[in-house]
């Protein structure tokens, strides 16, 4: 006798399957990560000729960062810096002005606050990259290409964190507190700085975070901006690297560079490492605002 | 659109409910209450804090406006300026940098790879993303907080680094996936990055980057459908694709919408991937996407107004599509003016 397949009797036969292809997804993203940890443990050989995922020895580490720095003379420690500098300089700058934008957005009535606000959703949902052969014309008719600022000032505008910013003044700052404040004679700034800043932290934590990221991970627009190699970020290093040398490119000359696959690997980790440590350790408020800078109504 | 529609922007609305004007809530209305003269006393100074407040405001938002004219608005204006007057180019002037960036003869090329890498890449990601949002809503909430951080993992990696970790996934010889690309009948990276090839696998290289965190957002939006609703449904005898396609995913479709267009406008400026590959595999070219040669029209050719012409494009583009997400979808609309 046949059963019919009820809708809970389907559901339990489907959750096993379920559970086995969401765990393999999830395994497979974990492996891209797992070779790029492992790689620089191993000689160039054992990476050719050895099984991916195995390990070679702690000491491959050390052999492939020494090779590594020894590149260009050293260029790999500016590529640091710089990628320190522009990330830290476009978050700082970018942080501010957007925590000040949201702030004045939320709790004053400037004239042409919706235009500024339209302005800042196109700004949000239009990509910076649209932007970045128009922003290298414009940055090379004032010369002011091949320098930090070049960088730094264009990566400072951002529109998300305005628009974050604003949400989050305008949900957990009530009106009533802020007029009351001010019929007791606080004065606006008083009013930003004793009662929305303590509230903010969260807010300047999450900002932080984005701001960080992106341009931590910033190519574009440096790639445009920027000539000289010492004056790369790691972005930009790591594709010279990738493009330039023969560690993944055999048809490059240069092969007397110690550059082969586990000292990209190692620049490949450089790279990634900040980012994986500081999202893994924000994951939880990151999600929250992924979720309150796209779909607040 | 209509001019309430266009008044319906995001502005002050707390918990979705209708802005108020402090000032405009507190002012006493027509009809019985104080006198004029104490009405006077009591505006005053009302009108003195909401000065000081609109000056607070305009100082606290300045900085943001000079990086936004500078670096937002100024190079679109300047884009328009060298599209017609090609600054520092030997073409001439006029209009013919937009005759000349849309007749070049790789204009095309690059429209179709872009619009082929789309057609791929944008159906991956949605349906993609949703089935794998509506399945981890699924499982418990412990294993599906652990998948939902795995899946986001891959996003942390992007640029050069993603690039340079596809590129070893793909190649056989080097790749944890090398048996299953052998017995796709890939043995040799060559064969892997061929033209024919380069489509799917910037759309792999840009979902695996990509889907983590959208799996987050529409998990987020799937948990906000009323769960009486689901418990309705699935009293009711629906199974789990009824339950989906009936009850959750037309509670979260401005959501879909906000991932389609987002999508939309970043896959359109692809480019880190064909620079590189091309650079690597010398594979593809170097005005594969359109992004790329806009790049190549300024440097290689020295063709500014062209270039200018070709960013204006995809400007349009873009920006054709976040009007569409703010005025049509009013996505972004917490209050009716």
């Amino acid at each position: 006798m046949a059963f019919p397949i009820t809708a809970s009797r389907a559901r339990r036969l489907w959750s096993a399957p379920r559970v086995v292809l969401l765990g393999v997804l999830a395994l497979l993203c974990l492996v891209p990560m797992l070779w790029l940890v492992l790689a620089p443990s191993k000689t160039e050989s054992q990476i050719d000729n050895g099984s991916p995922l195995s390990f070679g020895s702690l000491g491959g580490y050390h052999t492939a960062w020494r090779h590594l720095i020894s590149y260009d003379g050293g260029v790999l420690y500016h590529w640091i810096a710089n990628t320190a500098e522009y990330s830290l300089g476009a978050m700082a700058l970018g942080v501010t002005t957007a925590l000040l934008a949201g702030y004045a957005l939320a709790a004053t009535r400037i004239a042409g606050r919706r235009i500024i606000l339209v302005a800042t959703l196109m700004a949000m949902i239009v990509p910076t990259a649209a932007l970045v052969l128009p922003l290298f014309m414009e940055v090379n008719a004032v010369r002011l290409t091949n320098t930090a600022v070049s960088v730094i000032l264009p990566a400072s505008l951002f529109p998300f964190g305005v628009y974050l910013s604003f949400i989050h003044f305008s949900t957990r700052l009530p009106r009533e507190v802020l007029e009351a404040a001010r019929i007791d004679g606080c004065s606006e700034a008083a009013l930003f700085t004793r009662i929305a800043l303590p509230l903010a932290k969260p807010l300047i934590a999450l900002l932080s975070y984005f701001a960080f990221v992106g341009n931590w991970n910033n190519y574009f627009l440096p790639f445009v901006m920027l000539s000289d190699e010492s004056k790369y970020n790691l972005q930009v290093g790591l594709g010279a690297l990738i493009s330039g040398t023969p560690a993944l490119n055999p048809s490059v000359g240069g092969s007397q560079l110690p550059i082969h696959r586990p000292e990209v690997a190692v620049a490949g980790l450089v790279t990634t490492i900040p980012v994986v440590l500081v999202f893994l350790f924000s994951q939880r408020f990151l999600v929250k605002g992924m979720l309150d800078g796209a779909l607040k109504s | 659109m209509s001019s309430s529609r266009s008044k319906a922007l995001v502005t002050a609305a707390p918990h979705g409910g209708a802005a108020t004007d402090p000032v405009a809530a507190t002012m006493p209305g027509p009809g019985p209450g104080p006198s004029a003269a104490s009405r006077l006393s009591a505006s005053a100074p009302r009108a003195r804090r909401r000065g000081q407040g609109q000056a607070f405001g305009w100082l606290c938002v300045t900085p943001y406006l000079v990086l936004l004219g500078l670096f937002g608005i100024g190079p679109l204006a300047y884009a328009c300026y060298a599209s017609i007057a090609n600054p520092g180019g030997s073409q001439p002037s006029g209009l013919g940098g937009y005759s000349r960036a849309f007749s070049d003869f790789r204009f095309l090329p690059a429209v179709a790879d872009v619009a082929e890498f789309m057609a791929i890449y944008l159906p991956m990601m949605v349906v993609g993303v949703i089935l794998l949002a509506l399945a981890v809503q699924e499982v418990g909430p412990r294993l599906g907080a652990t998948m939902r951080l795995m899946y986001v993992l891959p996003g942390a990696v992007v640029g050069s680094a993603s690039v340079l970790l596809w590129y070893v996934m793909l190649e056989p010889t080097l790749s944890p996936f090398g048996s299953q690309l052998r017995a796709m009948g890939f043995t040799t990276g060559a064969e892997v990055f061929q033209s024919s090839n380069l489509i799917w696998i910037f759309a792999l290289m840009a979902f695996a980057t990509g889907f983590g965190q959208w799996v987050v957002i529409i998990f987020g939006a799937l948990q906000g459908v009323p769960e009486d609703q689901i418990e309705a449904a699935r009293l009711d005898g629906c199974t789990w694709w009824q339950t989906a396609r009936y009850v959750k995913l037309p509670a979260i479709s401005k959501y879909v919408l906000y991932m389609v267009i987002m999508t939309f406008t970043a896959g359109l400026q692809i480019f880190v991937e064909p620079q590189l590959l091309y650079g690597l595999e010398n594979v593809g070219s170097q005005w594969w996407s359109l992004n790329q040669l806009g790049l190549y029209y300024a440097f290689n050719n020295g063709d500014f107004a062209a270039a200018s012409a070709l960013s204006l494009l995809l400007l349009v583009v873009c920006a054709a599509a976040a009007g569409l997400l703010i005025f049509k979808a009013r996505f972004f609309d917490t209050e009716v003016a």
